[in-house]
């Protein structure tokens, strides 16, 4: 299959890549991993006029860690967030979820910045990224920005970047001690899209209190949305196992699926969202006391 | 589709404005002046005329065009010939060293790790990489592995066999 014509380009920085997004705006797209973009060019469901191809922009391919985050360069291939020892010892959620996006070439080519951008609400990031509260910094011609997950996935393939600006980076919060989370996905076949992914990202206080809940959805609604009355339903709690059924029910309730031939109707999507909703937090909490 | 209508002016010269590449494509320098939306996989092939690399689904699930940029495993239906340009390339052609099958390639061989054959320089470039992230898989580790590689003829188990045979004469 071959694309439609089109410009290419190869900014060497990010200066120059804003300067092309002011000139050309919204008839160019910008080429990260290309996992998503290439095969949209090539079944020609997208035919940009003109191509910005980042991948020659050193210093956006980072993991540092700050005091009390992480700060991913949005050119950060999966692969290297799936296999980093940092990634694994500060923010393991990150780690579990990159390890079920698509197959092994696609994580070492695909990037976590062109993934958020891409919004695909079948995409597996922005479920985690919402669970932890992380948030995207962008670049724009004149001035940066930075906004929060909440604020950042508006709609069906459509994020909160403009077409001026070039995501530069992620910040994810570190959990706190007595943390735990889970990515859990269910996929009609290795690799597939999910049919229904659910991050979950949970602290305990001392006396075993959950005071912090974080629970995104993937492919269970316009875009990953987070489950903010399974959110509820655990705060403030223990999460016992009624308190965890509980949480999953509100799960099912937060999401908003739409039936598809290929990937079940909206109740077996809500009923896979609890079920799933229900052993992620199982396993969250688990490692939140440290016991798995 | 509309896009491409709205700028006629440049719409000629804009696909037709080739781009010189030059890459290692298995230790040999290779140039060639090549349209942006030319595909990887059709430079290896078609330009190059190295047909080993596969065409199977053309939509990025199946693995067959799988070869190495830099070291690292990609599909090469799913990337430009343009991104390439300073990069390594390696392909199923650039595995064996004087006439010597690389041992992946031996153990596909000796475990009858193919049938009908078309998905193998995927499969053994993608195996091939594998090892390098971790030189004595589980089988399970392989299967996951080779996850992005379809075998139509679900060859599977003789591949996995070749593999871990492979892992074991490579390690020695």
């Amino acid at each position: 299959m071959t694309c439609r014509e089109f410009e290419y380009f190869a900014p060497a920085s990010v200066g120059q890549c804003t300067a092309l997004l002011k000139t050309y705006g919204s008839r160019a797209k910008i080429l990260a991993g290309g996992m998503s973009l290439i095969p949209v060019m090539k079944l020609r469901l997208g035919a940009p006029a003109y191509l910005i191809d980042i991948n020659g922009i050193s210093g956006l391919d980072y993991i540092r860690e700050t005091r009390d985050s992480l700060r991913i360069g949005a050119l950060t291939r999966h692969h290297a967030l799936e296999t980093s020892s940092l990634v694994r010892r500060k923010e393991p959620l990150l780690a579990e979820t990159a390890a079920w996006i698509g197959d092994p070439q696609v994580r070492n080519r695909g990037t976590i910045g062109g993934a958020l951008v891409h919004a695909d609400p079948s995409g597996d990031w922005g479920a985690t990224i919402l669970a932890m509260r992380g948030e995207m910094k962008l670049r724009g011609p004149a001035r940066e920005r930075v906004i929060a997950a909440d604020n950042f996935f508006v709609d069906t393939f459509t994020s909160a970047a403009k077409g001026n600006e070039l995501l530069v980076e992620v910040r994810i919060p570190v959990p706190r001690r007595r943390s735990g989370g889970s990515y859990m996905k269910l996929e009609r076949k290795s690799g597939d899209f999910a049919t229904v992914g659910v991050a979950t990202q949970i602290s305990l206080d001392e006396e075993g209190v959950c005071d912090y809940a974080g629970i995104g959805l993937t492919a269970v609604g316009m875009t990953n949305i987070r489950a903010k009355g399974a959110e509820a339903a655990l705060l403030g709690k223990v999460p016992t196992d009624s308190t965890i059924e509980d949480a999953a029910e509100a799960a099912s309730e937060d999401a908003s699926p739409m039936s598809d031939p290929l990937r079940g109707s909206v109740e077996y999507k809500k009923a896979m969202t609890k079920v799933f909703t229900r052993r992620g937090l199982q396993l969250a909490v688990k490692r939140a006391k440290g016991v798995a | 589709m509309k896009l491409a209508k709205r700028a006629p002016k440049s719409s000629k010269k804009r696909g037709k404005k080739a781009r010189h590449v030059k890459v290692s494509l298995n230790g040999s320098i290779f140039e060639a002046d090549v349209e942006p939306r030319l595909l990887l996989v059709d430079l290896i092939r078609d330009v190059a005329g190295l047909t080993g690399t596969h065409v199977g689904c053309d939509t990025s699930n199946c693995g067959a065009c799988t070869v190495l940029v830099d070291g690292q495993s990609v599909k090469s239906c799913s990337m430009f010939a343009v991104q390439v340009n300073g990069s390594k390339v390696q392909t199923i052609e650039g595995l064996a060293e004087d006439g010597d099958l690389h041992p992946m390639q031996s153990a596909f061989w000796e475990n009858h790790g193919l049938q009908c054959g078309f998905c193998t320089p995927g499969m053994i470039i993608q195996a091939s990489w594998l090892l390098k992230q971790n030189p004595n898989p589980t089988d399970d580790q392989i299967r996951a592995g080779i996850s992005g590689n379809l075998c139509r003829c679900t060859g599977y188990v003789n591949i996995v066999k070749s593999i871990k045979a492979a892992a074991k004469e490579m390690r020695r």
